[in-house]
């Protein structure tokens, strides 16, 4: 099968799978900023995110498309190391046009792991989950506007999911253009097109996401 | 115009592919700031020689950048400090007086240490076998020009073709991947309708035998092309990228 068996069809994986968490966290960013103008409305959105048919299919299709990301990303990452030889140069240099992120792609997974897993516990469990199992509190599951109040009144929250933003912010400057370069999609008109590309996309999602902290921060902090 | 300067030279030495390899250092005064790097190795060479102290085994043959023989880990970067060359067209007028030089050979799984300095290479000769040729089963010659080719492509392919199989982007590449050599490779054929016939079968084996050699997987850090001695750029990797897939996906 050339999607395991071959190095591009391995690309091709990471590419589709990095691709399709991309555009969900376009979503997801554009979703949040909701609750800044509108904790009713943001709410509505919970409801209808809740454990409704649509949104477990697409709980199942995101949550396979991280394993298969992470499960191919560790693949590659020890693939990679044993290519590279058991010997180390013993002088190493920065090459111009290498982006640091570009060599710490799997560093950063790991971090946005363990961010991916502090946001299940705290938003995740308490309301898809509970609706989903019945246990817990009935009340709040839909109430994603208390959730986040719960969270971020407390400042060390807001600077937490800040500095935890930061890490997607660098796999995403680097992966966005790998993505569409490890399909295929990329000439020499496109190069720095696709490069400009995915900065701009790293940092309208990013900064999409960071506004909910950004914005509870003030607000509880300062009080305005 | 005739300047000199001393160097300190630090040179892995191995006697064998399973040998144990270690850095020697050695000072070499009074090189000419016009001495190509080869030409001061040479030096460094019937110094030892004249000691009876065993030569620093390298690779190098034409020594005007066209061969792709010379290899050589010079100072954190394959072919040294310079960008667009190759070792042998790199000159002592590039380091100071004073200056350490490291020098290591190529370090990546598919390129053994053979002695010294010098790797086996011929992981990329049995990538060409695989598929970098067009088989000779197009009947007569045609008349020269009758194809018309598009100057964009003939330009691309061309820029392709510029490698020279030196081994610098699995050298340089922390994936030990040898992309950017077969999208080379494959581009320089894949752009060309002589080539077309054979695109698909091509790309799969080449790429094939690229990843049974022990290559790496690609992730796009572009450090390959940043030291590519020929300026190849990594867009022909998107394009060997597109063809396998288009391939896989057509079968
Ligand atoms: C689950 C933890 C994650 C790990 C361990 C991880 C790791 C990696 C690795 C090692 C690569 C390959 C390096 C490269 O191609 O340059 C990669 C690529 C990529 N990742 Fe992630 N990542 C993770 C999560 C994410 C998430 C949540 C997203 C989406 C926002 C994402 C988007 C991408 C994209 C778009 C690529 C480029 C694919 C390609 O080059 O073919 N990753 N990731
Ligand atoms: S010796 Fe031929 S390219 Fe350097």
């Amino acid at each position: 099968m050339w999607l395991i068996d071959s190095s591009v069809g391995r690309k091709f994986v990471m590419g589709i799978t990095g691709g399709f968490l991309v555009l969900f966290l376009l979503f997801h960013s554009i979703m949040n900023v909701v609750v800044v103008f509108s904790p009713e409305a943001y709410n509505a959105v919970c409801e209808f995110l809740g454990a409704n048919w649509y949104a477990i299919i697409g709980t199942l299709v995101l949550a396979a498309g991280v394993v298969i990301h992470f499960l191919y990303a560790a693949l590659l990452t020890v693939q990679n190391l044993r290519a590279r030889g058991r010997d180390r140069y013993a002088v190493t240099t920065r090459q111009e046009g290498v982006s640091w992120a570009s060599k710490n792609m799997f560093v950063l997974g790991i971090i946005i792991i363990g961010f991916l897993v502090l946001h299940l516990i705290q938003f995740w469990s308490k309301m898809q989950l509970v609706e989903l199992t019945g246990h817990g509190d009935h009340a709040l599951a839909a109430d994603g506007a208390y959730w986040i109040q719960h969270y971020f009144g407390q400042p060390v929250y807001c600077i937490v999911y800040i500095v935890l933003l930061c890490a997607l912010w660098f796999h995403l400057t680097h992966g966005v253009w790998s993505c569409l370069h490890s399909l295929g999609l990329d000439n020499k008109t496109w190069l720095p097109r696709i490069k400009a590309i995915a900065n701009v996309v790293a940092t309208i999602v990013v900064l999409l996401f960071m506004a909910v902290p950004v914005y509870y921060l003030i607000v509880n902090v300062f009080g305005i | 115009m005739d300047k000199t300067i001393n160097v300190t030279l630090k040179v892995w030495r191995q006697a064998g592919p399973k040998a144990k390899g270690h850095f020697e250092t050695y000072k070499l005064d009074n090189i000419s700031t016009d001495a190509s790097f080869l030409e001061m190795m040479d030096i460094l060479n019937e110094k030892l020689i004249n000691e009876r102290k065993e030569p620093v085994a390298f690779d190098h043959d034409c020594r005007e950048g066209i061969c792709g023989m010379c290899s050589l880990y010079i100072n954190g970067h394959p072919h040294g400090p310079d960008s667009e060359i190759t070792t042998c067209q790199l000159h002592m007028r590039k380091f100071k007086d004073g200056e350490t030089i490291t020098i290591e050979p190529w370090r990546s799984a598919g390129f053994p240490v053979i002695k010294d300095l010098m790797v086996d290479r011929s992981a990329y000769d049995k990538i060409m076998q695989a598929g970098g040729f067009i088989s000779v089963t197009t009947g007569g010659v045609p008349d020269g020009n009758a194809i018309p080719i598009p100057k964009d492509k003939a330009d691309e392919a061309m820029d392709a073709a510029a490698c020279i199989g030196c081994g610098a982007c699995a050298a340089a590449c922390k994936n030990g991947s040898a992309m950017l050599f077969v999208s080379a490779k494959v581009s320089q054929l894949a752009l060309l309708p002589q080539g077309r016939v054979e695109a698909k079968r091509r790309v799969k084996a080449m790429l094939s035998k690229m990843d049974e050699l022990g290559f790496g997987n690609c992730t796009n850090t572009g450090a390959c092309a940043a030291e590519c001695p020929k300026a190849i750029s990594i867009t022909h990797i998107a394009r060997l990228n597109r063809e396998f897939i288009k391939a896989k996906l057509s079968d």
